[in-house]
């Protein structure tokens, strides 16, 4: 790739979030700011080779595409020729002219991207288009939707914050902690992304787990104080630390009670640990927190090579009262089996509606492990011939399939 | 709204099926994913085929019969079955698709059904 090439694409990425935010806020439009930093990307491809990559290449690119909107704002389209006029005014000043520094309006886009007034499936996929400039195609993929619906999606919701006019801004004091949970929850989920069960995923398809963590570190650092984006954090993080281990050298799936610790992440577990203690001291728990928290108590065994199985129960208890999810009901009978044993775990696991768990894997594959454990074999085998049908991934498939023959 | 979902695959995911290390896993899977698909109130219908070599394609174009051994269209994955299912939405449908076990091998295809025909004028 040629230097200008390169530069652009860093521009791109290192960038990408910053101007849109920067063009969106003022603009108020971020379909039409989106289309005119992408201009301003691919006049940047065209024109650096030739001049070279400008001393200052963010500069460069808001000033081509504040051109572009300034332009789209006079006329109702570019015609080829202003076009061409256009990229010649930048050749010639677009990267000499004086910039102040660039104000970070992220946050304030983060907060539109997860406004209540935009449905909640839609959340997340905006958030990466628009702060990672991540493409339709490859958040559809993460989402298990099809590409052309996804794009649908994306540009229904975009013309929406335009007409509702949703305000660029960070939320007032008194409605930040509501509103940073539905920007956290829209980072977590791609994170997850369409895993049902993060712990189990397929540590080849990474899913957007990177993209999430950045987004995480970038909330963390716009928003020093907020105790609940260091726990998402630290919860990302932990998780992400024994992602090498989940599948052993053969590829086969490794379930987190028998996961080799020598191959968790020691430095991304100090870094959870810290984010979390820091995050513990303005005394103000919540989800994310109790979350990260089960996680550092699950790390403890890399230190000491033991689980505390009352204490992550407990936990979730605690968890459960916040964020009653079925995720969190199937985590606190599978941590009360450890504890108390496989029939504390199904009775707490018989609690859960079984409209709930129709196609819910984890609660099946829990189900069969738990019912072998009390020889109840025929049931045992029923059950985790669910959790085979509902699984996704080959290797889990496997593994439940080996579980269900010895039953 | 009815779909179908195409189960695609590999040459070697059909031999699967009567190789004696490798079919205990391969039925065990299309077992439960059928099992799945019917305790959660989903599935309509649907079949396993036969491989490949078993096929044969019939043309008539313009008067001409052809009667052709195997299949319509010589590909790397191979029409292996396929599951009718009832759900709301394309989302869900693909939710269920990427469970079929030929999403992790071959592949599988979702396809809405058409409405019935119009009435005749």
């Amino acid at each position: 790739m040629s230097d200008a090439a390169a530069a652009a694409e860093l521009a791109a990425r290192g960038s990408y979030g910053r101007l849109l935010a920067y063009l969106a806020a003022r603009w108020r439009d971020l379909a039409r700011a989106e289309d005119a930093l992408g201009d301003a990307l691919l006049a940047a491809l065209e024109t650096w080779p030739r001049t070279g990559v400008p001393a200052n290449p963010e500069a460069w690119l808001l000033t081509a595409a504040r051109r572009r909107l300034v332009d789209g704002a006079r006329h109702a389209s570019v015609t080829a020729a202003a076009e061409a006029d256009l990229t010649l005014m930048l050749d010639e000043r677009g990267d000499r002219a004086p910039h102040p520094a660039l104000p970070d309006e992220r946050l304030a886009l983060l907060f539109v991207c997860a406004h209540p007034a935009i449905d909640e499936t839609a959340r997340t996929p905006l958030m990466l288009q628009t702060v990672l400039g991540l493409d339709a195609v490859r958040i559809a993929s993460a989402f298990l939707v099809a590409p052309a619906t996804m794009s649908q999606r994306l540009v229904r919701v975009k013309a929406k914050i335009r007409d509702a006019g949703i305000r660029f801004e960070v939320p007032e004091p008194r409605d930040l902690a509501a509103r940073l949970d539905s920007v956290l929850e829209a980072i977590y989920a791609a994170f997850g992304s369409g895993w049902e069960d993060v712990a189990g995923a397929d540590p080849r398809r990474r899913g957007l787990a990177e993209e999430a963590i950045w987004l995480g570190r970038l909330v963390v650092r716009l928003l020093p104080d907020a105790p609940e984006a260091r726990g998402l954090l630290a919860l990302m993080l932990h998780c992400e630390a024994r992602r090498p281990a989940r599948r052993d050298a053969a590829g086969a799936y490794v379930p987190l009670t028998e996961q080799d610790v020598t191959r968790w992440s020691l430095p991304l577990i100090a870094e959870a640990e810290t984010l979390l203690s820091a995050a513990a001291r303005a005394n103000a728990p919540g989800r994310f927190q109790l979350e990260a928290a089960i996680q550092s108590a699950h790390a403890q065994r890399a230190l000491n090579g033991k689980t505390d199985w009352e204490a992550i129960a407990l936990l979730y208890a605690g968890l459960l009262r916040c964020a009653p999810t079925i995720g969190a009901r199937v985590a606190y009978a599978a941590a009360l089996a450890e504890a108390r044993g496989a029939d504390a775990g199904l009775a707490a696991l018989d609690t859960i509606p079984a409209d709930a768990v129709a196609a819910y894997q984890p609660y099946w594959a829990l189900g069969g492990h738990l019912l072998k454990v009390l020889g109840r074999n025929a049931q045992a085998r029923e059950a985790y011939d669910r959790a085979i049908g509902l699984s996704e991934d080959a290797a889990v498939r496997e593994f439940l399939l080996a579980r269900s023959a010895g039953a | 709204m009815q779909y179908t979902i195409l189960v695609y695959e590999t040459p070697a995911e059909l031999t699967a099926r009567a190789d004696p290390k490798r079919k205990d896993a391969y039925w065990g899977a299309y077992r439960a994913y059928t099992t799945a698909l019917r305790e959660a109130g989903v599935m309509v219908g649907g079949a396993g085929l036969e491989p490949p070599r078993t096929a044969t394609t019939v043309r008539q174009h313009d008067g001409k019969r052809r009667v052709q051994d195997g299949p319509f269209a010589e590909t790397k994955e191979q029409l292996g079955g396929y599951y009718v299912i009832d759900v709301p939405s394309l989302d869900k449908a693909l939710e269920w698709a990427a469970r079929c076990p030929s999403a992790s091998t071959g592949a599988a295809e979702v396809r809405p059904h058409m409405p019935p025909p119009p009435p005749p004028a």
